[in-house]
């Protein structure tokens, strides 16, 4: 007997503060209106995906000691903005990242909460935590957490927001009139919680809402952050590249399900992929190539390049050979507030590896970095597209995907328009929203139904 | 010739079911809906239908209580409430016009992040956000931080030398706070966004700035995350009912809600803000300052009058309030609010009794009564909050000129 087919999940990641997004197309709108938000969110409901996706920053990024300015910069508060969308769209999840470390648990409880009161069980929450005292000094903490800290406090925020959301069981509320009897427990919402990070007691003041807590993604690649996700996460964000590591990844995660007590159905793994349609797949690589290379223009290669290299390659030409000098190791300075430079725990080795593969293609510096960069993309005919899609996910290399347009904000228009009606016609994408809330669009059982308690679970785990 | 008196502003104070806590009780009312958009998108909809200046919406970091050191265990009265500035956003993209100011507790949250929560309520209301700063002594409202000490203090000891360090303390913050708002919000300068192609530069960096704020409590660097917002500035307002949050009025808001007993008083309060505003150095600048009012009101006085003796009778107690309460019908208001102009006041925020009824009262009776007396506009004459406030965009301290 054959498997049975997989739906595809399919979510929408507004397009960041990175060189993913072309804006000097003549096509490309504002990053900040909320028009472009109303956009790409409406775009995404009409083409029924789960949710839409906003990723943050708590400090502008820097490269030798200057605000970066190749890329988009500038980007809205992500409750403030997901709220808004909540009254523009009926059915779309609405998931945000938010950092662990500048933040308190009472606050950050209270918004998803209200987030999700106010989207009628729509919310989502991309727990990160910040690495870098750079980001520390616009917060009243300052930048003195140490490193092992952060992830202590990230656990630690988790389970305490937890409990913030179990603190109202949901029928408190009777709101008799004649009776005059409004609440049913005379101090709701009692908390108690006593950690290294946290000593925070008292009355969480946001009744019980309609997810009861919004769905956790976990975003990250490590040992820890699987475990972490397999502990308690509803979804990962990742970002495999290839089929084979895709699944790779997919076994290991889903494998360890088990241990926490939970079927492989309850932890959707979803890639973040972009994509390029054309009439044709040779028309669809063209206008890939083309895309590329306005993503990594000669300063933007050179910029790029030196994140790697920790050092300033201002003097080098992008059309020209790699540096034949190694990488700065240590403490990095020249790139702060970006992700990227923390994926490659070894610089030298990268470096060398790089150095390798530009002279056996005798690619220029400009070029490498357009190899080396680009991430999972889905190019083609929106035939092809979609059937790479389907067997991607059809293979158990993921559940679906977030998809990020390098147009803001109608850059899933076409994809709206071409690729999902072609999976519909398939049947692994539904042609109507069946539930009301994200947890039921993404299949995690009923609302509101915690199962564990996941930072506590993985600290158990860190500390065995 | 004396020149006409200005038109009247004119906000709603948004909070549950309404300012009384038995109104939730009332035949109108809609307890069970406190949590749902629906309920406060109807309630701003209608503010607007009656063309007022902005709405207010109430928030604080603790379950409510009568009592300022926690929980009163009262079972019958709302408890529990939702982000305000959330609230806010998700009845912008649903209303044009009116003005949308959240209240902000700025003893415990960051100003980096209501900086930018602020902005962006601006951009998704296209120019209409606003911002009530609000400080919190509440005993039950630190240890839900646990970053500050807990300072076990009842409303009647604000006067003893302990309370009043205490209000200097959270007053002196809620200025620094104010502070960093302000520069965070101009630490982008209008025109940074360039997008230009020939360079590959998408903003002037030279247009983006520190803000470099060290206060006593916390320090910023900056600049914002979020671009300018559309007015600029979004407008701060504070309420006020004594000498520390006067000057926070007169130092730091755009507007302050004040609480006078009579006309005597609000000319005593005029004049210690009007004061500490030139002292600040902003005798040239426009500080609304409102008067707050409790309203029960009906067409019929005795109608007014039987509605707050019934919501009394259900409470169990005569209703009092930091500000007067006014009991009575749309055209007595009016007149008491045309005295209050008289004296000084720029507009007033009307602290509906009990939702919806009295917003009613407000938009269907008051607000035509007033009009009919040309002292109420007939219809919004500028797109955004400061518009309606007749308050310019100010220009970025940052810019060079």
């Amino acid at each position: 007997m054959s498997k049975p087919v997989k739906q595809i999940h399919l979510a929408a990641h507004f397009p960041g503060v990175n060189n993913s997004t072309v804006w000097s197309d003549p096509a490309a709108g504002s990053q900040i209106d909320f028009s472009s938000f109303a956009h790409l969110a409406r775009t995404a409901e009409r083409a029924k995906f789960d949710f839409l996706f906003l990723a943050e920053g708590l400090r502008l990024r820097e490269q030798n000691g200057e605000i970066y300015d190749l890329d988009v910069v500038g980007r809205p508060d992500t409750f403030t903005v997901l709220t808004a969308l909540a009254a523009v769209t009926e059915k779309l999840g609405l998931a945000g990242t938010i950092n662990s470390t500048f933040n308190e648990p009472y606050e950050v409880a209270r918004q998803f909460a209200t987030l999700d009161h106010l989207s009628a069980g729509r919310a989502a929450w991309n727990v990160v935590t910040s690495w870098d005292e750079f980001t520390g000094q616009n917060f009243r903490r300052g930048g003195f957490l140490a490193q092992e800290d952060r992830y202590l406090r990230a656990r630690q925020f988790l389970a305490a927001t937890w409990e913030l959301f179990d603190s109202w069981r949901g029928d408190e509320i009777t709101a008799d009139q004649d009776a005059g009897i409004f609440l049913t427990d005379p101090a709701p919402g009692r908390f108690d919680h006593h950690v290294d990070q946290f000593d925070i007691s008292g009355h969480f003041n946001v009744p019980r809402s309609p997810q009861g807590r919004p769905v956790i993604f976990q975003a990250g690649d490590s040992e820890e952050g699987r475990e972490f996700a397999a502990s308690g996460a509803d979804a990962i964000f990742t970002r495999h590249g290839t089929l084979e590591d895709g699944q790779a990844f997919y076994t290991d995660v889903k494998r360890r399900l088990a241990r926490y007590g939970r079927t492989h159905d309850e932890l959707k793994i979803l890639p973040g992929v972009s994509f390029v349609l054309g009439d044709t797949d040779a028309d669809a690589r063209e206008k890939a190539d083309v895309i590329r290379h306005q993503q990594v223009s000669g300063p933007t290669a050179i910029k790029l390049l030196e994140q790697l290299w920790n050092r300033d390659l201002g003097s080098y030409d992008p059309d020209g050979p790699l540096p034949t000098v190694d990488p700065l190791v240590g403490e990095n300075t020249v790139a702060r507030g970006r992700a990227s430079v923390r994926m490659h725990r070894d610089p030298v080795a990268t470096a060398a590896r790089w150095r390798a593969l530009a002279e056996e293609k005798d690619l220029s510096i400009r070029e490498l970095i357009i190899a080396v960069t680009g991430r999972q993309s889905f190019i083609g005919s929106p035939a092809t597209v979609a059937e790479a899609l389907n067997h991607f996910v059809q293979s158990d290399a993921s559940d679906g995907f977030i998809l990020t347009p390098h147009l803001t904000p109608g850059g899933l228009d076409d994809f709206a328009d071409t690729v999902v009606p072609l999976l519909q016609e398939r049947g692994v994408f539904r042609r109507e929203y069946e539930g009301d809330t994200l947890r039921e669009h993404l299949g995690l059982g009923a609302a509101g139904a915690v199962r564990s308690d996941p930072a506590g679970a993985a600290n158990r785990k860190a500390a065995s | 010739m004396p020149s006409a008196p200005s038109p009247l502003h004119l906000a709603v104070a948004l909070d549950a079911a309404g300012w009384h806590p038995a109104a939730w009780r009332e035949p109108g009312a809609r307890p069970r809906e406190l949590f749902t958009a629906r309920y406060w998108t109807d309630l701003v909809t209608e503010a607007e239908r009656g063309l007022l200046d902005f709405v207010t919406i109430e928030d604080s970091l603790s379950l409510q209580s009568s009592s300022f050191t926690g929980p009163d265990g009262r079972t019958d009265q709302v408890r529990g409430r939702l982000d305000a500035v959330l609230v806010a956003a998700r009845v912008a993209p649903l209303t044009r016009h009116i003005g949308l100011v959240p209240t902000a507790v700025v003893t415990h949250t960051e100003p980096f992040h209501v900086s930018k929560a602020v902005a962006t309520l601006d951009y998704v209301s296209t120019g209409r956000a606003g911002v009530q700063v609000k400080v919190s002594g509440r005993a039950d409202e630190a240890p839900h931080f646990g970053r500050r000490p807990a300072v076990p203090l009842r409303v009647d000891e604000l006067d003893s030398p302990a309370g009043l360090a205490l209000l200097k303390e959270l007053f002196d913050e809620a200025g620094d706070y104010v502070e960093v708002l302000r520069r965070l919000w101009d630490s982008w300068e209008d025109d940074a966004e360039i997008r230009d192609a020939a360079t590959g530069r998408f903003i002037d960096r030279d247009k983006l700035h520190y803000i470099d704020f060290t206060g006593e409590r916390f320090s910023v660097k900056g600049p914002s995350i979020t671009p300018r917002p559309p007015q600029g500035q979004p407008v701060v307002a504070a309420l006020a009912h004594r000498a520390e949050p006067f000057r926070l009025v007169a130092t730091s808001a755009d507007v302050g809600f004040v609480t006078p007993r009579d006309t005597e008083d609000t000319r005593a309060i005029l004049t210690e803000i009007r004061d500490a505003q030139a002292t600040a150095g902003r005798d040239g600048e426009t500080v609304h300052v409102f008067g707050d009012l409790v309203v029960f009101l009906d067409d019929d006085p005795a109608a007014a009058a039987d509605r707050r003796a019934r919501l009394e009778e259900r409470a169990g107690a005569p209703y009092t309030s930091d500000a007067r309460v006014f009991t009575g019908t749309p055209a007595e208001l009016a007149d008491l609010l045309l005295e209050g102009r008289e004296a000084g006041l720029t507009g007033f925020r009307l602290r509906p009794a009990a939702l919806p009824h009295d917003l009613e009262r407000i938009t269907r009776g008051l607000v035509p009564e007033l009009q009919r007396r040309g002292a109420f506009r007939t219809a919004y004459e500028a797109a955004t909050l400061r518009g309606l406030l007749g308050l310019p965009r100010p220009a970025n301290r940052y810019a060079a000129l």
